[in-house]
């Protein structure tokens, strides 16, 4: 298996890792959203419920 | 119907959820390097399109999930309507985001796919119209949900958009067809599936897969933030951070 | 079930004498119609072939323009009066009641807009032998536009920026009739066989009269609670 031309594949390189690229992109951002999300709803809550404590 | 309820609870489906993440993801995982694996190396060269075809393996799953994450959209929004149940409608409304980045993906390489085989980024082909319009009520079902502050009120409304919408995709579909073999000018070819082998068939059906999880996985992301925000006032929830903490 | 039917007139001669009161109200899409199909010749230069070419899909996205401009009038000053909350509460089923009100409005913009249609055909210079069928299609495709209009209208009611909102939600929802309406007054230039395009219109309707009502009816339920 030769790198370089499985690279070119056949010279349409730049359409088809584009493709793949930017469907790797997508996943990723899509994975990433959410968990930074959760990142910033956890600390929301452990605020809400400090908060909570010291109205009680 | 009560067996809906129980499990339909947030507390329980939010444990449940938690629990399933890990595997959705690791099969999701091990679906897409296998597509990828038999798409890349092992499926031949198109004696027609040369190596260009090798976006279909993205392009077409991308298709199917577009579609398909607005039908579940639609089917989880009636069950919200018709029962209230809360967990589908935070489905339905976490759908949306997932549903339309796969419309934009499928339109992307379907331009990247056409500039090799068409000689221009853009054509008005069947499939790509449809999508651009998918991608359209995709961001319509969007701006309405973002501009009602109530979560429930704009649940309910969405709802009823999506049901809308679902009943008039295959008109719009037939329509375009209809309209593009009317007006298809002889010089552009059509970028169909190519007459498919076995060997093309596996890594297509494999990526759609790996799709359809990877999708399952992020909404069950997306619904577990969405319980604990809207939960922030039970018990619950107060326990599950101490316990965390 | 003389109550009910009386129920409806009322509704519609209502609606009628109000906006005619406001003729402003059913003045404006019109003249945006006119105004819209006008600027095309000075844009692209007054060739008739490149005109004729135009017509047809000009004028009919302008008709779609026109129509979406016209959907806040929908339901609008009944929700911001009260006038809407009573006729949610009234006996009489609300899908009907919704009905009516599209019916009207069809008949303040939607009507006047095939009658003028003609005009911009001249202007457009379209041929006369397809004057009919503009005319036809036009008859047959507003009354559509209305209708999935209503939802959109409903759906957006008493929201912030609701004006752009529904046209965001509803042009999508737009496009058979355009393709198909269009392309009918299109097919008659070309000497195409067009029946097909008039059924499936005519299908879209059909289909457009039975379900619109009850979205819009739901719609304008969660809109009220």
């Amino acid at each position: 298996m030769n790198w370089s031309e499985f690279i070119r594949m056949g010279g349409y390189g730049f359409y088809v890792w584009s493709s793949y690229g930017l469907a790797l992109l997508v996943l990723l951002l899509n994975l990433y959203l959410p968990l930074r999300r959760r990142k910033t709803v956890r600390r929301l809550l452990h605020e809400f419920l400090r908060l909570k404590e010291q109205t009680r | 119907m009560q067996y809906m309820h129980k499990y339909a609870s947030p507390k329980f489906f939010y444990t449940l959820a938690g629990k399933l993440t890990p595997w959705m993801a690791a099969l999701t995982a091990v679906l897409l390097v296998a597509g990828l694996y038999l798409g890349l190396f092992v499926a031949p060269v198109d004696f027609q399109q040369g190596e260009s075809y090798r976006i279909m393996f993205i392009h077409v799953p991308a298709a199917w999930m577009s579609m398909f994450i607005y039908v579940c959209m639609a089917g989880a929004g009636a069950i919200a309507l018709v029962w209230n149940v809360k967990l589908f409608e935070m489905f339905a409304g976490n759908c949306a985001p997932v549903g339309a980045s796969f419309t934009f993906l499928a339109l992307v390489t379907g331009s990247l796919w056409g500039k090799p085989m068409w000689g221009a980024w853009w054509a008005w082909d069947a499939r790509l119209t449809s999508e651009l319009i998918l991608f359209f009520l995709y961001i319509g079902y969007m701006a309405l949900e973002a501009s009602i502050d109530d979560p429930r009120r704009a649940a309910r409304a969405s709802a009823i958009l999506a049901l809308v919408g679902v009943v008039n995709i295959p008109v719009i579909h037939f329509s375009v067809e209809w309209w593009n073999t009317l007006h298809q000018p002889a010089s552009v070819g059509k970028v169909g599936t190519p007459s498919i082998h076995p060997s093309m068939l596996a890594p297509l059906l494999l990526m759609s897969l790996g799709f359809t999880f990877y999708f399952f996985t992020v909404a069950l992301m997306r619904m577990r933030n969405e319980i604990l925000e809207r939960e922030r006032h039970t018990t619950w929830v107060a326990q599950l951070l101490e316990s965390k903490s | 079930m003389p109550n009910f039917l009386k129920a409806i007139g009322c509704l519609l001669r209502r609606d009628l004498t109000v906006a005619l009161r406001r003729s402003t109200d059913v003045l404006t899409p019109l003249v945006f119609f006119i105004i819209v199909v006008s600027l095309f010749p000075l844009g692209l230069g007054p060739e008739p072939s490149v005109l004729r070419t135009i017509a047809p899909g000009v004028i009919w996205v302008a008709a779609l323009l026109a129509t979406m401009l016209s959907l806040n009038r929908l339901f609008a000053n009944d929700h911001a009066d009260g006038t809407l909350e009573q006729m949610a509460l009234s006996p009489h089923p609300l899908t009907v009641l919704v009905l009516t009100k599209v019916a009207a409005h069809w008949m303040l913009t939607g009507l006047p807009l095939v009658l003028i249609s003609p005009l911009l055909a001249v202007q457009m210079n379209l041929p006369e032998s397809a004057m009919g069928t503009l005319v036809l299609s036009l008859l047959l495709g507003t009354p559509v536009l209305s209708l999935l209009g209503a939802v959109g209208a409903a759906l957006t009611l008493g929201l912030r920026g609701g004006g752009v909102l529904v046209s965001l939600l509803v042009l999508p929802l737009y496009t058979p009739v355009l393709i198909f309406g269009a392309g009918a007054v299109a097919g008659v230039i070309a000497g195409i066989d067009i029946e097909a395009h008039f059924s499936l219109l005519a299908a879209f309707l059909a289909l457009a009269l039975t379900l619109a009502p009850w979205a819009a009816a739901a719609a304008l339920r969660v809109s009220l609670d």
